[in-house]
């Protein structure tokens, strides 16, 4: 028996009009599709680098590596308080213009320009050449031409996106939609309080995104994190949503919460009720303001709600707690069975010892259970990769994980539709 | 005792404070890794009492101004919080089933 309604057709599957049939995770293993997608999603969709806190005051910059694109982007904050992003390429010899010791690294940091550690070429905050070394040794060089390669770029809700498309093909916020832009009154300012963790992780990016886009996997994967009083009974109930959306190539999972200091004391953790805290946040919520529950949030009305985990394409993920705290997840591709892994967790700033240690009881909480995900990974991509079997029954609590290779699928197919188009 | 890393009224605490007390993420959880869980329990079953009253001593002061034996002493409480999961839910170090796994933590809040 349901504990929660399923939509008229059935399931959530066939309402969002997905096939139901086992499917194959050929586009997880394959490197010619992965050569595709990073030319059909990851160099046209918009992909978020980030958020406006990072750059706190002008001249304040970070770089992402996309190695997904063989690139690099510097993304600054300009004269004029916008923020602009930029290939991270010098225009005289090709050099990376921004990074310390490691080439590879990431880096960030606030200056007045930007030097080319090779030559000293010079450019300003919006990109401008200011600068050449000897200039009068050059022939015939327009200064005005050889500014940064500039990238498309734009912010909504905070959070600041690149496209690295010649002209990306809708607007940000027309490509994010409604189901995502709902958020857009959503307090993430007040939650400048920051845990950032990453990993390399040796699957192809979507497995992960899978990972944390279906809940059917929670009370047996971490069962062993919880007091028997607990996970026993959740893995014997099992897991369903009360709600899945989906909008265009984005996805969202709703679950109901619990309200843990109501729970009988043997299904918690001593640290929970020493810290009240744990998992799912802090037992006390901080006070987020009048737009702590903007209309996107909590579609079905829980009571207590849980949590809702806005899957954005590509590889993009918000997870908004009931609690008063969110995460970001960030799945970064290397290779077809490689992919780094970036977490944020984000909360209002700590006032006192207390709130921190509800904090710290959250932030190592994920990351116990992060490290159960991320292994399991590694297991999967490796079995895939053998090929014994090619298909794969999903039930319908993974919707979510469907749409997503179905989403990869469709930019995949339409991407080479226009190649042929244009080559015709 | 003039060297004493926590506040007096903790110093029954200190014969934990020269390994636990670490101001980072990575090294608690390093110092997790490396520990037995016999040490790890001695340490949980000798904080855990005592850990209401240090948060209540902790937040006498401003959280981004605590005076060193205090921050040492928060330090001892995030590696309590550290050794919990071992302690409370699985029995070793390292969490089940996640050998080939690792999330490094590249930015935490103080203090």
């Amino acid at each position: 028996m349901a504990r929660w309604p399923k939509p008229e057709e059935g399931s959530w599957t066939e309402h969002y009009g997905l096939s139901t049939a086992p499917v194959s995770y050929e586009d997880s293993i394959s490197p010619e599709f992965y050569e595709l997608e990073r030319e059909a999603v990851f160099k046209r969709a918009w992909l978020n680098v980030g958020r406006v806190e990072q750059l706190p005051r002008t001249g304040s910059y970070f770089t992402k590596e996309l190695a997904v694109a063989r690139t690099s982007v510097i993304v600054v904050k300009d004269k004029d308080g916008g923020v602009r992003a930029f290939h991270n390429i010098c225009r005289h010899r090709g050099n990376k213009l921004v990074w310390n010791d490691f080439p590879g690294e990431e880096t960030s940091g606030t200056c007045r320009q930007f030097v080319c550690k090779y030559h000293g070429w010079r450019y300003d905050l919006d990109g401008a050449l200011s600068f050449v070394q000897q200039e009068n040794e050059f022939f015939d060089l327009e200064k005005d031409a050889y500014g940064l390669v500039p990238v498309h770029c734009d912010v909504w809700a905070g959070f600041i996106f690149v496209n690295l498309a010649d002209e990306p093909e809708q607007p940000l916020r027309e490509f994010l939609g409604p189901m995502v832009t709902a958020l857009e009154e959503y307090p993430f300012e007040k939650q400048s309080e920051r845990w950032f963790y990453r990993a390399t992780v040796n699957s192809n990016w979507k497995l992960f995104m899978d990972a944390f886009q279906e809940f059917y996997h929670a009370p047996v994967l971490h069962g062993n994190e919880t007091p028997p009083d607990w996970s026993i009974p959740a893995q014997q109930a099992g897991f369903e949503a009360p709600y899945y959306g989906v909008d265009g190539p984005h996805r969202l999972v709703s679950t109901a919460g619990v309200h843990p200091w109501n729970l009988p004391q043997g299904m918690l953790k001593p640290m929970e009720v020493l810290t009240r805290s744990g998992l799912f946040g802090p037992w006390d919520v901080p006070d987020l303001g009048p737009n702590a529950r903007p209309p996107g949030l909590n579609p079905a009305g829980c009571d207590p709600w849980g949590l809702d985990s806005f899957q954005i394409f590509p590889n993009f993920v918000i997870l908004v707690w009931g609690q008063g705290w969110y995460l970001t997840y960030h799945y970064w591709p290397t290779a077809a069975n490689q992919h780094v892994f970036e977490c944020s967790l984000y909360f209002v700033p700590a006032k006192t010892a207390r709130e921190r240690m509800a904090h710290e009881l959250a932030a190592l909480s994920f990351k116990e259970y992060g490290h159960q995900d991320a292994n399991t990974l590694e297991a999967t991509q490796s079995m895939l990769e053998s090929r014994v079997l090619e298909r794969f029954p999903l039930c319908d609590q993974e919707v979510l994980c469907r749409h997503l290779h179905e989403v990869t699928a469709q930019w995949v197919d339409e991407y080479k539709k226009q190649r042929e188009n244009a080559e015709a | 005792m003039s060297d004493a890393l926590l506040p007096s009224e903790f110093s029954d605490l200190e014969p934990f404070a020269a390994t636990w007390c670490l101001a980072t993420e990575d090294e608690r959880y390093q110092q997790r890794l490396a520990s037995t869980m016999d040490e790890m329990q001695a340490f949980y079953d000798a904080v855990v009492p005592r850990a209401d009253a240090a948060m209540t001593y902790c937040d006498q002061f401003p959280l981004d101004d605590l005076p060193g034996e205090a921050r040492n002493l928060l330090y001892l409480l995030f590696s309590m919080v550290m050794v919990s999961f071992p302690v409370e839910a699985f029995g070793q170090p390292h969490i089940p089933d996640t050998g080939a796994a690792y999330l490094d933590c590249l930015v935490a809040p103080g203090p």
